[in-house]
């Protein structure tokens, strides 16, 4: 029992951190109608930039310059390798994203060697918490808490608020919300934005529990988060916040019940069977398209 | 008010709109009929300025707003009610009266009550998804959300498409009204008997050209029109 419950609060921790990456893949992919595949280099990125920011100054500082770079980083991806591709072929800028993934991973190798680095421990994170016969430490209670607080925000924003009325309405049409008054490219920008902001801080949650930091640590939990997102249905922010605890749950259950080899695996069946038995996912848009 | 001259369109790799120029008085109800394929729609979402020129002028208050943003044209209050209306189908009703006024920071209530006013049925359907509503109720949404911008002239694109008859009737009561309150109207329609009874002035677009012009009346009584637009044997 006490087994099952250590691991059941390791998996809703890698979970909540599958979860916030996953709301990037699927905000970009409601207003763009494109998976953007360069997300969990964007992802690995925010890792370096933790790194080095903390290298050289006190942690809160270097944990807002680590959310404020990976914010812009996601900012100019979407203005140099998206935006210009607004009027070509969604396959066009789907291929692009998959150029810029390899631009990232491959940047990263040349700057900072493949070798891994080792992560900085933010004080006090790592600190070893025993609750009865469980010991974890304070970032695995952490990120679920924190991922629930910031999917409540971001529901918030985009269920009450004017800018989130706007994200709305552009992923449902774009040239009905440009005839409202709505920027196109300002929402686009912002939804990047945001996408990255919760990938940077799914990031710091991510790497402190995994201690190092490596050009490809991106891909794999890229693609997890991806499935997440499939899974709970693409465009649908709930969805993708279920799809990431279940990942997260199903895969530490399978490594706990010694299977570790096949966790990988397991993440890319849950992909196909979900295509074949209900490929909109389960939250995902059913669409009402009346003329 | 509303100036458009020697206007050039391409739209999918064809001229859509090969030179024509119109212009729009203050108060007025001005209606563009012709066929399937003339350019009007194409002339419209010109001069909201989701399409751009090729050539031609486009002037309002005597501001040249030709190529400009489509946010800033609506700012300077002209606004587009969309073919096929294009509200957004995932939204309450509410929610989408409150978007057409969201280059605005004042205080919707007096607005939001004129649109009950004008359409009650979209105030007891207030919380209802837009999706669900009928088509004649979705094309009322589509109006009311294009006031709630406040536009000094308001461009409605084919706002009989797929109605009964009898909902038409109402959409061109209310279109009436809406002028009368003081907002300029630029209609396109198909249904050109309707369009030319309410209008002061129309012009009429074939294959991208200005083949006729002149007061609604006029144009109801001219026997080509009657002819190849009304249907009916001079």
């Amino acid at each position: 029992m006490n087994l099952f419950l250590q691991h059941a609060l390791t998996g809703i921790s890698v979970g909540g951190c599958y979860a916030l990456i996953a709301i990037g893949y699927t905000l970009v992919y409601g207003i763009l109608r494109l998976i953007n595949f360069a997300h969990g280099d964007i992802f690995m990125v925010a890792g370096y930039f933790m790194i080095f920011s903390f290298a050289v100054m006190p942690f809160p500082i270097a944990i807002i310059v680590t959310l404020i770079a990976t914010t812009v980083l996601g900012i100019m991806i979407e203005k140099f390798a998206y935006a210009p591709l607004r009027q070509a072929p969604r396959m066009s800028v789907m291929i692009s994203a998959i150029g810029v993934s390899y631009l990232l991973q491959n940047l990263a190798t040349y700057l900072f060697t493949a070798l891994p680095k080792a992560y900085p421990a933010i004080p006090g994170l790592k600190k070893v918490i025993v609750i009865g016969n469980i010991s974890t430490s304070l970032v695995t209670l952490l990120t679920p808490i924190v991922t629930i607080v910031l999917v409540a925000l971001l529901l918030f924003l985009v269920n009450k608020t004017k800018i989130g009325l706007s994200m709305r309405a552009v992923s449902r049409d774009y040239e009905a919300a440009s005839l409202m008054g709505i920027k196109l490219n300002q929402t686009i920008s912002f939804t990047f934005a945001i996408g990255s902001l919760l990938a940077a801080v799914g990031s710091i949650l991510y790497f402190t529990d995994r201690m190092t930091v490596f050009p490809f640590s991106g891909s794999l939990p890229g693609l997890k988060c991806f499935v997440a997102a499939v899974f709970g249905g693409i465009g649908s922010i709930p969805g993708a916040l279920v799809g990431g605890f279940f990942i997260g749950i199903c895969e530490t259950i399978i490594k706990a019940i010694g299977l570790s080899t096949f966790s990988d695996a397991f993440t890319f069946i849950v992909l196909i069977i979900m295509l074949l038995i209900r490929p909109t996912g389960l939250f995902g848009e059913k669409n009402i398209d009346k003329v | 008010m509303l100036k458009v001259e020697n206007l050039k369109v391409n739209f999918g790799g064809i001229e859509a709109v090969k030179g024509i120029s119109f212009d729009v008085n203050e108060g007025e109800i001005v209606t563009l009929i012709g066929s399937n394929g003339a350019g009007k729609t194409t002339t419209l979402r010109t001069i909201a300025g989701v399409v751009k020129p090729t050539f031609g002028k486009i002037t309002f208050d005597g501001k040249d707003i030709t190529g400009a943003e489509p946010s800033s044209i609506v700012k300077m209050g002209v606004t587009l009610c969309p073919e096929g209306r294009r509200i957004f189908p995932d939204m309450t009703v509410l929610e989408n009266i409150k978007i057409g006024a969201y280059l605005r920071d004042d205080n919707l209530a007096d607005d939001i009550a004129k649109c009950h006013r004008l359409f009650p049925i979209l105030k007891e359907r207030s919380n209802q998804i837009a999706g669900t509503l009928s088509g004649g109720e979705q094309q009322m949404l589509a109006v009311a959300r294009s006031l709630m911008s406040k536009p000094k002239i308001m461009m409605l694109d084919e706002p009989s498409l797929g109605l009964a008859p009898l909902v038409v009737k109402n959409i061109f009561e209310i279109i009436k009204t809406i002028n009368d309150e003081g907002t300029t109207i630029l209609l396109i329609e198909q249904n050109a008997n309707m369009a030319l009874r309410i209008a002061d002035k129309a012009y009429v677009l074939e294959t991208g050209n200005i083949s006729m012009e002149g007061s609604g009346k006029e144009l109801l009584a001219n026997p080509k029109i009657k002819e190849a637009y009304l249907g009916k044997k001079s």
